[in-house]
């Protein structure tokens, strides 16, 4: 398997001086192409902290971050955005989707603002997708009308539309019920099989992280097995 | 970028009525804004009409020439002509003259005038009186005669005279009526009263008599040559740069009505100025309303702006998106008002159809497209504030909230 992302010596601290958080104290971590990896830790412990340093919205204090040959901590906000687009999905805990716009709008927003407009292609690899989450019936409902287990598929859906290497999920199925928590990581499980793309999930929930083939333990700011 | 177009138009139509309302809040300032492009103008059309509108726009006067004087060598006036005792000043060549001034393209009218003072009386009474010869079939050149009548007809024949009306009720007279009319030169004609006119402007209706060119060649004694020529043009406002060009042609001293018109021109201006201010103020009011509008949805939507961000939006992406959103605020307020403006200047009379007590709102001076333009400008600048802070919006915090 070969190395997808690889940071070393991560240090995240919010503030200054006596009122400084050191959230990330040195944290080292290497992700290979196409792993499952789920991501443990008391809260507070700094997994979304990580998490956004990892998809490129917010750079550590120091250390390194390389993820396909690129050091992504010196890049400028234009090259990452594009990186982001590129080869990033993300998949929040909330305020996930756009409100304004059906299923399958949001799910080609990545395709269509890369392009400039939404294409036939692009619509039909949408749908596609949707279909793939089991709502080939929401397709063109408003997102606002959707249950909060749809909704998470649909994101699921928009996080893979560019086909990224890496998604990254923070908390998934931290406000579904136990059913819809199973078959969003069902979904994850599949896709991470047959599109070897890579997930980093975290979680709170032991029996999501038993889903995943890897489970990193995050604790004070440092991986801990 | 028809992506981000169709973000904004989306964004402008999730929420109609905030839309809706801010919409119509650009288009009363667009509203206001032509009212008063259309009223401003339209008065300074109006006071331009009722002051020189009937007046001569470009006057050629014969020169008198400066009184002989005699001087010795310590500068004593020795002996002065009085002026009255010179013959009357001249134009010749008025036949040639005048063709060619016609052929100017602005040149509305041209009327060769013989003007004199003189006294009309009836029977024992006599009213001191201005009398302008005026050619046949022009008669209505300068001074639109055949408007202004009351009474007979505006025609000139050889042995007609028109008259005011004040002028009329003083010495009680009506159309057929016979009068006798002296000249300062002591000769008499007795002319019958073919028309009465009434202007409005008291010194006109009092004072002032027309009869025709050759009744006032007898009456001045002037067998040839005239001693003013009047011009009307189509614009008023070129007066001056015609006066310019028929001196060049003719060499004749032609003066435009402006000379001597500064304070008017000056009040004018003075309400140009007004005018500038107040439409200023409902520009501003405008920026004002979309700023604010739009840093609100820019607020409101910093979640979605973040998620957006996250999936690999550029920076100019989301500025496009809001800015379109304020763009297309400016011209639907914009259009909307305009088309409010143009309704509501509807029902008022014509730039040629004022009349006194009225607002004379022009209509054509509603300066429609630059008050669409002016808006669409002033929008897409109002929308640039909140757009940059949209797009300054940081995902983490904005989808951590
Ligand atoms: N912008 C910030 N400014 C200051 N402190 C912050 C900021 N963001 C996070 N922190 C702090 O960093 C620490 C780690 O936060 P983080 O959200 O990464 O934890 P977490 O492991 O995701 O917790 P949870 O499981 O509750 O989601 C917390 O103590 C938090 O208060
Ligand atoms: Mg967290």
């Amino acid at each position: 398997m070969s190395t997808l992302l690889d940071v070393r010596d991560l240090v995240k601290t919010f503030g200054e001086g006596e009122t400084a958080t050191h959230v990330l104290r040195g944290l080292s971590l290497t992700l290979d192409t196409g792993e499952l990896a789920a991501l443990l830790g008391p809260s507070g412990s700094g997994k979304s902290t990580l998490l956004t340093i990892l998809g490129t919205l917010m750079k550590p204090t120091s250390g390194r971050y390389r993820m396909l040959g690129q050091d992504l901590v010196a890049a400028d906000d234009a090259a990452l955005t594009e990186f982001r687009n590129r080869h990033i999905g993300f998949v929040f805990q909330f305020h996930n989707l756009l409100p304004d716009f059906t299923a399958l709008e949001n799910v080609i927003f990545p395709t269509a603002v890369r392009e400039g407009r939404e294409t036939s292609a692009a619509r039909r690899r949408g749908r596609e997708l949707l279909v793939r989450m089991g709502l080939e019936d929401r397709v063109d409902f408003a997102t606002t009308k959707l249950s909060g287990g749809q909704k998470q598929r649909v994101a699921v859906a928009r996080a893979l539309m560019n086909t990224p290497q890496l998604v990254l999920a923070d908390e998934p199925t931290g406000n579904l019920d136990r059913a819809s928590a199973r078959q969003v990581m069902e979904l994850i499980s599949e896709i991470n099989r047959d599109e070897v793309t890579t997930f980093l999930i975290s979680t709170h929930d032991e029996k999501i992280a038993a889903c995943c083939r890897r489970q990193i333990a995050v604790a004070d700011g440092l991986v801990t097995g | 970028m028809l992506y981000g177009l169709k973000i904004a138009l989306r964004y402008l139509t999730a929420n109609k009525a905030q839309t809706a309302l801010l919409v119509s809040g650009v288009a009363v300032g667009v509203f206001i804004f032509i009212f008063m492009s259309a009223l401003i103008g339209g008065l300074a059309e109006f006071i331009l009409s009722r002051t020189v509108g009937d007046i001569s726009h470009v006057t050629i006067e014969a020169e008198t020439p400066d009184p002989a004087v005699l001087v010795d060598a310590k500068g004593h006036l020795l002996v002065a002509v009085e002026r009255g005792r010179l013959r009357t000043a001249t134009l010749r060549d008025t036949e040639t003259w005048t063709p060619l001034i016609e052929a100017i393209p602005d040149v509305r009218a041209v009327s060769p005038q013989i003007t004199g003072a003189g006294f009309l009386a009836r029977a024992a009474q006599v009213a001191q009186v201005s009398v302008t010869g005026l050619e046949p079939g022009r008669e209505s050149a300068i001074l639109d005669l055949e408007g202004y009548l009351v009474a007979g007809s505006a025609r000139l024949g050889s042995g007609g005279i028109i008259l005011g009306k004040n002028l009329a009720d003083e010495l009680d007279l009506s159309v057929g009526q016979v009068v006798r009319l002296q000249s300062s030169n002591g000769v008499s004609v007795v002319p019958t009263v073919g028309g009465i006119f009434q202007t409005g402007t008291g010194m006109l209706d009092r004072t002032s008599v027309y009869v025709s060119l050759p009744t006032a060649r007898t009456l001045f004694g002037l067998p040839q040559g005239v001693t003013r020529l009047e011009i009307k043009l189509y614009d008023l406002n070129a007066a001056d740069a015609t006066a310019l060009r028929i001196r060049g042609l003719t060499g004749l001293d032609a003066v435009p009505w402006t000379d001597g018109a500064e304070q008017l021109m000056e009040a004018l201006n003075a309400q140009a100025q007004t005018g500038y201010f107040l439409k200023s103020f409902a520009l501003i009011t405008i920026v004002i309303g979309v700023a604010s509008a739009l840093l609100l949805s820019t607020y409101r939507r910093r979640p979605e702006i973040g998620i957006m961000r996250a999936m690999g939006a550029r920076r100019g992406f989301v500025v496009f998106v809001f800015v379109t959103q304020g763009a297309l605020v400016g011209l639907l307020g914009g259009v909307a008002g305009a088309t409010l403006g143009y309704l509501a200047l509807l029902p008022f009379p014509g730039r040629d159809e004022f009349r006194p007590g009225t607002l004379p709102m022009d209509i054509t001076q509603g300066s429609y497209g630059l008050a669409i333009m002016l808006t669409v400008i002033g929008a897409i600048l109002a929308s640039i504030l909140p757009a940059r802070s949209a797009a300054r919006v940081d995902p983490v915090t904005a989808i951590g909230q």
